[in-house]
C-alpha cells in the first residue's frame, strides 16, 4: 500500500482562557476557572446542548474544540465517516480524583454515578461523536507529551486504509484547572493552507 | 409538603447540572424523564443516591424508580412515606 | 501488498493461573475465579469477584526480582510479558513497539495514605516502570478506551506493524478489582450478586475480576499460531453509559472487521463475545448478532471465569480463545443457564471438540465504544 499524501484542513486551540480557530484568536476570556471560561465559550458560540452542563472538564474541553471543527463540516443528513483520535497525559485524573474523594470519608461514602462515568479518558470522545453522530473509528491514546509522530502516523493508517474519511487528532489535556487542547482535522482531501506545517509545528505556535 | 418539592426542585437542579431550569420550569406533574425535564438513565442513578443521601431511604429494587421518579410529586410523596431522615 | 500480521507468543496472569497451561485446565475442568469477598477496604458489603492473592503475586515475582519499588499492578504486567519477552529473542530496539493498555491502571495510587505516590495513577509512569524493566527502546504507547482496551490494542499494534512503523510489538493489558471500580460499578446498579451469568434469563449484572496477558504481535510469521485478518472499532454515538439498543457500533464493527477478512459471517466458526451479564449489554450483542447473520455461531463469554477483568478483559480473552483454535475446542460459557436475550444466539453449553479456523473477538464498553478482530487459524 503507497500511503496517499495526507492535509490538515483546520486546528483549533484551547489555553489561557482563550480559542485561537486556525491561528486566529475568536475568543477570549478575563483570567478565571476552566468552569467559568468554558460557559462563557457555550454562550459565546450560542451553542444549544444542555448536556454540555452535564460533563467534567476534559468532556467539556474536547467537545468544545471539536464544536468548532466539526459543526461546520458534519451534516444530521449524511454519513460523517470522521475518525476521533485523541491522547493526554493526565488520562480522567482531574475526576478520578473527585470520585476517589467520594469515596474516601467512610462516615460519608456516597459514589457518584455520574461523576463515575466519567473517570474513563474515552467518555469525551462518546460525548463528540454523540453531537456529531460520528459512528465512526475512536481510539484514546496516554503519552507523557503530545506524541505528534505517533498520532499524525495512526491518523494516516486510518485514512490510507479507508477506515476513515478524514480523523480529528489531537491533545486534550486537563488536570487541576490547567489545561490545553489543540485539535486538527486531516484528510487526503487537498488543502494548500497548511503545507508547510505539520501537527508539530502548528501544536508549537 | 410544598416545602419538600421545593426542595426536591432545587437539588435537582444543582446535582443534576440543568443550567439554564429553573425553579418556574418544573411543574409538580411534569414528567422528569423523556419529553418531560429530559433526564436520561444516570440521572435516574443519581436520584438514587439523593434518596439515600438525603433522606435516608435504599431502594431495594432499582426498578422501583420507575413509578418513583416520575414527577416530583410522586418522588415527593414517596419521601414523605419512607424517609428516615 | 499489505503485511501480514501475526500472533506468536501470549502469556496470562490470573485468578486460574499464572501461565496459559494453568489457565486452560482450570478451564476444562469448569474452575471459577469468582468468590465471595467480604473486605471492607474494597466494599461495605460482600461481594463477588475473581482476585489474585498478594502472596501469589509476590511469590511469582520474587523469582523474577528483587526490586521492592514495583505497584502490585505493574508486578502482575511484568510477570505477563517476562516470559515472553525473554522467549522471543528479540532485540528491543526501534522497530518493536511496547503497548499498554488498562482502563484505570494504579488508580490505589490515589488513595489517601497510600504507599505509592500520585504521580503512580499516571498511566504513563506506570507503562514507563513496566517498559524499564525489559529495557524497551521506543516510547510506551497507552491505549485507555474503557472495556475495549485490551482488545482495541491488538488493533493499534496490527495497524502500526501493517503501516511499517513497527515489526514487532509487545502487547500487555491488566487492570485490578480496587475500591475506585468496585464502587463505581455498584452505583451503576450493575454488580451481581451472584457469580455472573452471561446471557442468562436472571442475569443481575457484572462481577468484576483482575488480571494481565501479553501477546507478541508481529510481522514475522516464524511460531505463529494465529494471523490478525481485520479489525475495527467503531463509536455507537448513542449514550455514554448505556450500549445503543440496535448493537449499531458493534454491528458496524463487526462488519468492518469481516470485510476486511474477506469473511463471509457465516464462515465464522467460533465468537468470543464480551457478555459482561449486564441486562442491556448482552441483549444489545445478541441484537448485533443477529442482524449480521451470526445466530448460529457458537458464541461466549468468559466472564464467567475470569469476571469483568476492564481494560484486561479483550486480551486475556483473545489469549484464550487462541488456545481453543490450537486445542480445536470450544469452552463453556460459564454461568449460563436459560436463555436471557430476546434474539436468539447459540450459547456454549458445554465444553466441545471442534476444528476452529476462523474466529472473532468482541468487545463493548462505556463510552460507546466498540471493537471487533477477526482471527484466522496459521496452517502448519
Amino acid at each position: 500500500m503507497t500511503p496517499k499524501k495526507t492535509y490538515i484542513h483546520d486546528y483549533c486551540t484551547i489555553e489561557n482562557n482563550e480559542i485561537v480557530l486556525n491561528g486566529t484568536s475568536i475568543f477570549k476570556a478575563e483570567p478565571t476557572t476552566f468552569g467559568d471560561f468554558s460557559k462563557q465559550a457555550y454562550r459565546n458560540f450560542d451553542i444549544q446542548y444542555p448536556k454540555f452542563f452535564k460533563m467534567d472538564a476534559l468532556s467539556k474541553l474536547a467537545f468544545l474544540g471539536a464544536e468548532l471543527l466539526l459543526s461546520p463540516i458534519t451534516s444530521s443528513e449524511k454519513e460523517n465517516n470522521i475518525a476521533l483520535i485523541l491522547a493526554n497525559n493526565s488520562s480522567s485524573l482531574d475526576t478520578d480524583v473527585k470520585y476517589q474523594e467520594s469515596i474516601s470519608d467512610k462516615e460519608n461514602y456516597f459514589p457518584s454515578p455520574a461523576v463515575f462515568v466519567y473517570t474513563l479518558p474515552n467518555i469525551c470522545l462518546g460525548e463528540i461523536s454523540i453531537r456529531h453522530q460520528l459512528k465512526s473509528e475512536n481510539s484514546f491514546f496516554i503519552f507523557d507529551a503530545f506524541n505528534t509522530e505517533f498520532m499524525s502516523h495512526y491518523a494516516n493508517i486510518l485514512l490510507d486504509s479507508d477506515k476513515a474519511d478524514s480523523v480529528l487528532c489531537g491533545w486534550v489535556e486537563f488536570f487541576d484547572d490547567n489545561y490545553k487542547a489543540f485539535l486538527c482535522t486531516i484528510s487526503k482531501e487537498e488543502n494548500t493552507k497548511y503545507k508547510n506545517q505539520t501537527i508539530k509545528t502548528l501544536y508549537n505556535k | 409538603m410544598e416545602a419538600l418539592k421545593e426542595e426536591l426542585k432545587n437539588k435537582i437542579i444543582t446535582t443534576l447540572n440543568l443550567e439554564d431550569i429553573t425553579l418556574e420550569d418544573i411543574h409538580d406533574n411534569d414528567p422528569l424523564f423523556g419529553d418531560g425535564l429530559g433526564l436520561d438513565s444516570i440521572d435516574a442513578l443519581e436520584l438514587i443516591v439523593i434518596l439515600d443521601k438525603d433522606y435516608g431511604i435504599k431502594l431495594v429494587d432499582p426498578k422501583e424508580g420507575k413509578t418513583i421518579f416520575q414527577s416530583i410529586e410522586t418522588m415527593a410523596a414517596y419521601i414523605q412515606a419512607n424517609r428516615t431522615k | 501488498m499489505t503485511r501480514e500480521i501475526y500472533i506468536t507468543q501470549t502469556n496470562c496472569i490470573t485468578p486460574l493461573g499464572f501461565d496459559v497451561v494453568s489457565n486452560i485446565e482450570a478451564i476444562k475442568g469448569g474452575n471459577t475465579g469468582i468468590q465471595l469477598h467480604e473486605n471492607t477496604s474494597l466494599m461495605p458489603i460482600s461481594f463477588y469477584a475473581a482476585i489474585i492473592s498478594d502472596e501469589k503475586i509476590n511469590g511469582a515475582f520474587e523469582k523474577i526480582s528483587t526490586d521492592k519499588k514495583y505497584s502490585r499492578l505493574e508486578k502482575m504486567m511484568i510477570l505477563a510479558l517476562e516470559p515472553i519477552v525473554k522467549k522471543s529473542q528479540i532485540t528491543l530496539d526501534s522497530k518493536v513497539a511496547f503497548v499498554l493498555s488498562t482502563t484505570k491502571g494504579n488508580v490505589t495510587a490515589l488513595i489517601p495514605n497510600s504507599e505509592e505516590g500520585f504521580q503512580n495513577a499516571h498511566l504513563d509512569v506506570l507503562a514507563k516502570n513496566v517498559a524499564d524493566f525489559f529495557g524497551f527502546t521506543t516510547q510506551p504507547i497507552v491505549v485507555s478506551n474503557a472495556c475495549v482496551s485490551g482488545v482495541l490494542a491488538i488493533s493499534v499494534a496490527k495497524r502500526m506493524i501493517q503501516s511499517g512503523l513497527y515489526d514487532h510489538a509487545f502487547v500487555v493489558a491488566g487492570d485490578e478489582v480496587s475500591e475506585f471500580v468496585l464502587s463505581g460499578f455498584n452505583a451503576f446498579q450493575a454488580m451481581s450478586d451472584l457469580p455472573c451469568k452471561p446471557y442468562s434469563e436472571n442475569r443481575t449484572g457484572v462481577s468484576l475480576g483482575e488480571a494481565t496477558a501479553a501477546v507478541l504481535i508481529s510481522a514475522e510469521a516464524k511460531n505463529a499460531q494465529i494471523k490478525i485478518i481485520g479489525d475495527s472499532s467503531i463509536n455507537d454515538a448513542n449514550h455514554i453509559s448505556g450500549p445503543s439498543r440496535t448493537g449499531e457500533g458493534l454491528f458496524r464493527s463487526i462488519q468492518n472487521a469481516l470485510k476486511e477478512a474477506q469473511i463471509q459471517p457465516e464462515k465464522l466458526d467460533y465468537i468470543s463475545a464480551h457478555g459482561t451479564a449486564t441486562p442491556f449489554n448482552d441483549e444489545m450483542e445478541a441484537i448485533a448478532l443477529n442482524r449480521l447473520g451470526l445466530q448460529n455461531i457458537p458464541i461466549n463469554s468468559l466472564k464467567g471465569y475470569y469476571g469483568h477483568t476492564l481494560g484486561a478483559s479483550g486480551l486475556l480473552e483473545t489469549v484464550i480463545a487462541i488456545e481453543s483454535v490450537n486445542q480445536n475446542i470450544l469452552f463453556e460459557s460459564k454461568g449460563f443457564d436459560e436463555i436471557g436475550v430476546s434474539e436468539s444466539i447459540h450459547v456454549i453449553r458445554k465444553n466441545e471438540n471442534k476444528n476452529i479456523d476462523l474466529f472473532l473477538k468482541t468487545a463493548s464498553g462505556f463510552g460507546g465504544c466498540n471493537t471487533a478482530v477477526v482471527f484466522e487459524k496459521v496452517k502448519s
